[in-house]
């Protein structure tokens, strides 16, 4: 398989310009089963954030309930968190953004999580477009209820104890799509490479960004059978394009005929490069994206890669017009109508 | 054993011409179709009376429906200012073929009744004064519109009643411009209604003498208002941030006024909103954002009803136990499940109180009347940052959507109070040593930084699984116990903060009553009542918050009987008064009114009447056979309590 993403000249540094180290984006201790695709994903997490120099005093992290959405609590240590309740992670989220946008908010959830009991409440964040990285990771199990099937486990596919799932997965990318989601897209945990570059992307966008994970549960889904273990993955992958990231303050400095590689301006003027591999890609085309995710399912591909990008969406904080200063921190001044106001409407009410 | 008591009815005092005319104390009844325009003319019929000074007010009873099935409304004016229900009709309008026979059954001997003639009521009975009217020609001579003359039609009637009962024109042409903004057609077209009306009545209808509005000045200075605009008014001037909301009856329209308000007050000069509201996708993502704008340090508020309130109860465990502020509304209609979706209850009291699973105990405030819902919606948001928890406002339908009369609102002079904030500033202080959970002051109440906070040490992590003081999880037995037993010092420290009982001491009363909300209203009558014809003194304790303060304790203690009257099936309140008082609990007695109207008071006295004869005669309460709540329901110890339930009319 081609390499998945496009190799950047630059090199990363010891330290970020805020003159942090990688270090100063960890968390806690994982409690997660060793080898789980979650900390792998935790690990791309705290890269990103750090390569980005994130300042993560104005970061927010999200979940709801499931071993994927405990781990908030293991990057990000100086960033608020938030472990809610099970499938219902979109409103809180939704709430406290809408408290404060200046937030950079991200939400970790599972497959359970999302594709079950939070289907509805995923489906209205993506309408709304709540400024928010969202992050399923998909192991098609319930991990921590000890490895019940999810909605997005593939047909076919086994369980240890041999039960077989019969029904049909839900492809989450496809959902996000018809949904209108402005950056969708399928990462692997065992491709940390591409997975930190979907992820830099996503931190520059400024609407919903829906990133399913393929995150392997080595407890539960992990054996012969099993369609979302490492090694079908791996055997499975499937790259849309190579991907790289080039952030605002950089240079583009990679060499590329032209023609061969697509370039993205995201909302704070860095640019997501998608270079072709054997198909000719469009990410704008939402068509072209649901019929590519159909195609996958059908020759049992697991798709990768930026699957749908549209940076100029109008986020719901942006729609609702709202004052720029965050409006938990606005005052009485600017919240409590006059004296004359009151009189006004009592008049009125005579 | 009979769990009911049937009351003998109260005898009806037969009025004569010589007794001269019944001056501004009457109830008149209007029989319509749902859908068919009603609500403006009753609005005007009831907003002209107020004009002429007399205390008023107006109860639609309207089915879950958008056109087609019978209401009712009801206007009560009285010159003392009796405005609770009152089941006697005086005067009934009847408009609606469906409802006919029931409607005119249900008339005291000497009432009015205006009729649509095809009703051809007449027949029906002998005792009442009819006039029948050709509204359908009437309408007819006013407009060739067939949809335009069945609006007219309501508005003839508030001409022939107002002629009958000798309201001024010009009072019902004011209401109208009020009615309609000022938009001249329309004022125009139903001045002309009003005038066919009552030249109507002038020339074909024979007056009466029975009932009359005259002018008085007791309703000068006053405001109309329901109480769910009075909420969203009080909760614009309590500087609300984040509302969301999902459509029920009858809580809609608390946000949908709210909407109005903001846009016209909260808007800064760049045309840029102070404020954000979301439609929700339903109530579970009501609250969670409620809770989600909470934590991140905004005043935040959703409102709903019952149906709502059951799909809230994970999440409110959750800002419990991870201590997160929001204010939820209630505005209670008849349950259990769909129940009676446009009917008035309070039939939530436990499930608020308790929402959710594991120990919870919740701030709830109840007002009633629609100033208190001005003035809980401020201290609603002041309570929930202040003791970082979801706060409940217990409304209900009567109260929410009804109007009502009321002083003006005051302006909020106090400042609003945050809580207990952690800045960037006081964390530098304490050289970023802080504990999320820590009872730094010893009232139960921690400090919290919010997202965003500029400092190295600010960030904790919320979760509502088992955590220490320090915010971290832990599923140490000694953490737990420490976490619920300060949850417990903080529901304690409530109590000292939450509005205390309105109280009415009569000196030597051994009777006490116990009523919250809208029961309000029929209670202070029924003293009156009790007094007035049985010379029965009776204190009053007035409930305006859960968790109760001492002051209950006390009451209940001056007193040998103390009916606690509530509006649902149990009496959820008294139950928990009685757990309160202890050993005092056989004291307690309930009356319960719970068909769905709001309770009126002549209920109440023949309840209490009743109790207090059945409680002094040889066969009282422990011997048989003594009217009771039923035990299965309420496990009670001590003697079985004396209970008083349900309505056979309603
Ligand atoms: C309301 C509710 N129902 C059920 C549960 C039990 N539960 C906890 S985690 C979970 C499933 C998690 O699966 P997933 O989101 O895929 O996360 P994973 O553990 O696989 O990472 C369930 C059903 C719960 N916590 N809350
Ligand atoms: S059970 Fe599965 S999902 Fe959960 S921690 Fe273990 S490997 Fe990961
Ligand atoms: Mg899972």
């Amino acid at each position: 398989m081609a390499d998945s993403t496009i190799k950047s000249t630059t090199e990363v540094p010891k330290e970020n310009r805020l003159g942090l180290k990688a270090l100063d984006y960890g968390g806690g201790k994982s409690t997660l089963c060793a080898g789980c695709g979650h900390d792998a994903v935790t690990n791309q997490i705290i890269r990103a954030f750090y390569e980005m120099s994130v300042k993560a005093e104005n970061v927010a992290k999200f979940s709801g309930i499931g071993c994927s959405s405990k781990t908030p609590a293991y990057f990000l240590s100086r960033s608020h968190g938030f472990n809610s309740v099970h499938g219902r992670m979109p409103s809180v989220a939704t709430g406290a953004i809408l408290a404060n946008h200046k937030l950079i908010g991200i939400g970790i959830s599972g497959d359970g999580d999302t594709a079950s009991i939070g289907l509805g409440q995923f489906m209205h964040m993506v309408r709304r477009n709540i400024p928010i990285i969202y992050i399923i990771e998909n192991n098609g199990v319930y991990g921590l209820t000890k490895g019940q099937f999810s909605a997005t486990a593939d047909e076919g596919s086994k369980l240890k104890s041999g039960v077989v799932n019969d029904l049909p997965p839900m492809d989450l990318c496809a959902l996000a799509v018809e949904l209108g989601c402005g950056f969708v897209a399928r990462g692997f945990a065992g491709d940390p490479k591409q997975m930190v570059n979907i992820l830099k992307a996503s931190i520059a966008h400024s609407g919903t960004a829906v990133i399913d994970v393929i995150s392997p549960c080595v407890t539960f889904n992990n054996h012969e059978g099993s369609t979302k273990g490492y090694t079908y993955s791996k055997e499975h992958q499937e790259l849309l394009h190579q991907i790289g990231f080039v952030p605002s303050y950089e240079q583009i400095e990679v060499d590329y005929e032209p023609g061969t590689v697509r370039e993205v301006t995201m909302h704070d003027g860095s640019t997501v490069l998608l270079r072709k591999l054997e198909e000719d890609y469009d990410p704008t085309n939402t068509i072209q994206a649901i019929s590519r995710l159909h195609e996958a399912t059908q020759a049992g591909q697991m798709l990768t890669g930026l699957i749908f990008l549209t940076p100029e969406k109008k986020s719901f904080t942006e729609l609702l017009n709202v004052v720029d200063q965050p409006l938990y921190s606005l005052t009485a001044d600017v919240t409590k109508p006059s004296r004359e106001a009151l009189d006004a409407i009592m008049q009125e009410l005579m | 054993m009979s769990e009911t008591l049937i009351v003998p009815a109260a005898l009806e005092e037969n009025w004569s011409p010589g007794d001269g005319p019944v001056i501004n104390d009457l109830t008149i009844h209007v029989a319509t179709v749902n859908g068919s325009g009603s609500q403006s003319s009753n609005s005007v019929l009831m907003r002209s009376i107020f004009q002429m000074g007399v205390p008023v007010s107006g109860k639609n009873m309207f089915p879950s429906n958008i056109a087609g099935l019978p209401t009712w409304f009801t206007i009560r004016a009285n010159k003392d200012g009796w405005i609770a229900r009152k089941k006697e009709v005086d005067i009934l309008v009847c408009m609606n073929a469906q409802t006919v026979k029931e409607d005119v059954e249900a008339l005291t001997a000497g009432s009015i009744c205006i009729y649509d003639a095809p009703l051809n009521c007449r027949v029906m009975r002998s005792d009442l004064l009819f006039y029948e009217v050709p509204f359908a020609k009437l309408a007819m001579e006013l407009t060739t519109d067939p949809r335009l003359r069945k609006l007219l039609a309501n508005m003839l009637y508030v001409g022939i009643v107002a002629e009958l009962i000798g309201i001024d024109r010009q009072e019902i042409v004011t209401a109208l411009n009020k009615q309609f903004k000022g938009k001249k057609k329309a004022v125009d077209l139903n001045v002309q209604a009003i005038d066919k009306g009552m030249e109507h009545t002038r020339t074909a209808l024979e007056g009466q003498q029975r009932f009359r509005i005259e002018r008085m000045h007791k309703t000068e200075g006053k405001i109309i208002i329901d109480g769910n605009a009075a909420a969203a008014i009080g909760s614009v001037f309590g500087g609300v941030q984040v509302v969301t909301w999902y459509p029920i009856t009858p809580s809609s329209s608390l946000v949908e006024s709210m909407i109005d308000y903001l846009k016209e007050y909260r808007v800064d000069e760049n045309g840029k909103a102070t404020f954000a509201v979301v439609q929700a996708e339903d109530e579970l993502a009501a609250v969670g954002m409620v809770l989600g704008a909470g934590w991140a340090g905004a005043r935040s508020m959703t409102s709903t009803s019952g149906p709502g309130i059951s799909l809230m109860a994970e999440f409110v465990g959750l800002g419990y136990f991870a201590e997160i502020p929001g204010v939820i509304w209630d505005i209670q209609r008849v349950g259990p499940s769909t129940g009676l979706p446009t009917r008035t209850s309070q039939g939530d009291v436990l499930e608020v109180f308790t929402l959710s699973h594991g120990d919870t105990q919740h701030i709830v405030l109840i007002p009633s009347s629609v100033s208190e819902c001005f003035d809980f919606a401020i201290e609603a948001l002041d309570l929930a940052e202040m003791f970082q928890t979801p706060v409940f406002v217990l409304s209900d339908l009567d109260l929410g959507m009804n109007n009502w009369m009321s002083d003006p609102f005051k302006y909020p002079e106090k400042e609003f109070r945050r809580g207990k904030i952690m800045t960037a500033e006081k964390l530098t202080e304490l050289g970023g040593k802080w504990g999320r959970y820590l009872d730094v002051d010893g009232d139960g109440i921690p400090y919290r930084t919010v997202p965003g906070t500029a400092h190295l040490d600010a960030a904790y992590f919320t979760r509502g699984s088992g955590h220490d003081a320090y915010a971290r999880y832990s599923e140490r037995p000694e953490d737990y116990k420490a976490t619920v037993d300060r949850l417990a010092r903080k529901n304690e420290t409530a109590r000292k903060f939450v509005p205390k009982p309105a109280i009415e001491r009569v000196e030597g009363a051994r009777i006490g009553l116990v009523a919250y909300g809208t029961t309000d209203f029929a209670l202070q009558e029924s003293r009156h009542q009790l007094k007035k014809e049985k010379n029965i003194d009776t204190s009053y304790l007035r409930l305006r918050a859960l968790p109760f303060t001492s002051e209950l304790k006390a009451f209940v203690a001056e007193h040998e009987h103390v009916y606690v009257v509530e509006q649902n099936r149990d009496g959820q309140m008294g139950d928990l008064i009685r757990l309160e008082v202890g050993s005092d609990q056989s004291k307690i007695r309930k009356i319960l009114h719970y068909s769905g109207l709001p309770c009126d008071a002549r209920f109440i006295t023949n309840a209490v009447l009743t109790m207090e004869e059945v409680a002094s005669s040889p066969s009282g309460p422990g011997k048989s056979p003594a009217p009771e709540v039923s035990s299965s329901r309420v496990p009670m110890q001590g003697p079985p309590p004396l209970g008083f339930k349900g309505d056979g009319q309603d």
